[in-house]
C-alpha cells in the first residue's frame, strides 16, 4: 500500500473516531447541570479560537494579513447588524482587493 | 427554532450552510489540485475527501507527504489537527438520539462549519438541522475535490480570492449571539487568548483543543 493510501485510511479511521466518540459513549443522555453548563460554554470558547486562528494564524506563526482587514470589516457589519452572509462577502472582498493591490 | 416539522429543520439547517458550502466547495478544488502533486490517486483523494471530511486535516496530511514527510508525520498532523473533533463531538452527544451506530454516523456530520451552524443560540445541536447543514457543506467538500482533480492546475487559488477570510468572517457571524450573556463572553474571550498564546509554541491543532478549557471560564459560574 502507498502511503498516500495509507495515509487515506488512517487519517479516515482516526477522524471518524474522535467525532464519534461523544456520541457513541455520551449519546442522547441528558447531562448533569455542571457538565451541561460547560457544553454550553465549549461554542463561544471554540468558536473564538477559530476565529482567532484563523485570522492570525499562518502554519505556526501569528500573522497580520489580508485576512484581519477582512475579518474587521465583517465585524464592522456583524455590528451593524447585516446579516452574515453579507460579512461573509464583505470579508472575502476586501481580503482580496487587499492582496490584488499589494 | 422548532422540532414540529423536522424536516423545515433539515432544510433550513441546509439553507444556512448554503453559502459556505460553495466556500467550502472551492477549498475542496484546490485539495483535488494539491493532492496528485503529493502522490496521491484521484481515487485516494476522492475517497479522503468523502470519507475523512475535514479540510484542514487532510491538507496538513497532504502537506506532509508533499514535503517528503514520514506516514507516521501526516497521520499525526492531520489527527492533532482533528482532535478538537473530541471536544465538538461530547458537546453534540446530548443531542443526538437513536441507536450508537445512528449516533455514531451522525456525529461524521460534524465539521467545525456545521457544527457552528447546528448549535443554536445555547449551544445546544439541533440534530435535524446538523443533517441539513453538515449534507450541504459533505457535497460541496467532495464536489469540490472532483472536480479540483478534473480541472487540474487551472482552478483559481482560494486565498487570491479572499476565501481564507470567509471562515473566520463565519465563525464570527455565529460566535456573536453567544456574546451577550457574561458566560459566553468569557468563555470567548478564554478561548481567543488561549488559542493565540498557544499557536508560535504548539503544533496546528493543539491551540484550538487547549481552547476548550476555556469553557471552564464560562461553566463555573451561571
Amino acid at each position: 500500500m502507498s502511503a498516500a493510501w495509507a495515509a487515506v485510511v488512517l487519517v479516515g479511521l482516526g477522524t471518524a473516531l474522535l467525532k464519534g466518540a461523544g456520541p457513541l459513549f455520551f449519546g442522547g443522555r441528558a447531562p448533569g447541570e455542571r457538565l451541561n453548563r460547560f457544553l454550553e460554554a465549549l461554542a463561544p470558547a471554540l468558536l473564538a479560537a477559530l476565529v482567532a486562528t484563523s485570522t492570525g494564524a499562518d502554519g505556526g506563526r501569528l500573522a497580520l494579513d489580508a485576512r484581519a482587514a477582512g475579518v474587521a470589516a465583517a465585524a464592522l457589519l456583524l455590528t451593524l447588524r447585516a446579516p452574515a452572509i453579507a460579512a461573509i462577502a464583505a470579508a472575502a472582498a476586501v481580503a482580496a482587493l487587499l492582496r490584488a493591490a499589494g | 427554532m422548532s422540532d414540529a416539522d423536522p424536516s423545515d429543520a433539515v432544510l433550513s439547517g441546509a439553507r444556512a450552510a448554503a453559502p459556505i458550502a460553495l466556500v467550502v466547495a472551492v477549498f475542496g478544488a484546490s485539495f483535488g489540485v494539491l493532492a496528485p502533486a503529493a502522490g496521491f490517486s484521484p481515487a485516494a483523494a476522492l475517497i479522503m475527501s468523502a470519507t475523512t471530511f475535514a479540510g484542514s486535516a487532510q491538507f496538513a496530511a497532504v502537506s506532509v507527504l508533499a514535503e517528503g514527510g514520514s506516514l507516521a508525520a501526516a497521520v499525526a498532523a492531520a489527527l492533532l489537527l482533528n482532535a478538537r473533533y473530541g471536544p465538538i463531538g461530547l458537546s453534540a452527544a446530548p443531542a443526538l438520539r437513536g441507536g450508537p451506530a445512528r449516533r455514531f454516523f451522525a456525529a461524521q456530520l460534524l465539521v467545525d462549519e456545521s457544527w457552528a451552524i447546528a448549535a443554536g443560540a445555547s449551544g445546544r445541536i439541533a440534530p435535524r438541522r446538523l443533517l441539513g447543514a453538515g449534507g450541504a457543506i459533505y457535497l460541496g467538500w467532495v464536489a469540490g475535490t472532483a472536480a479540483g482533480l478534473a480541472a487540474g492546475a487551472a482552478v483559481a487559488s482560494p486565498a487570491a480570492l479572499g476565501l481564507d477570510a470567509a471562515f473566520p468572517a463565519l465563525f464570527l457571524g455565529l460566535l456573536a449571539p453567544r456574546l451577550r450573556s457574561p458566560a459566553g463572553r468569557r468563555a470567548a474571550a478564554a478561548g481567543a487568548v488561549i488559542a493565540l498564546a498557544l499557536t508560535p509554541v504548539a503544533p496546528p491543532g493543539v491551540p484550538i483543543i487547549a481552547a476548550a478549557l476555556g469553557a471552564f471560564t464560562g461553566a463555573g459560574r451561571s
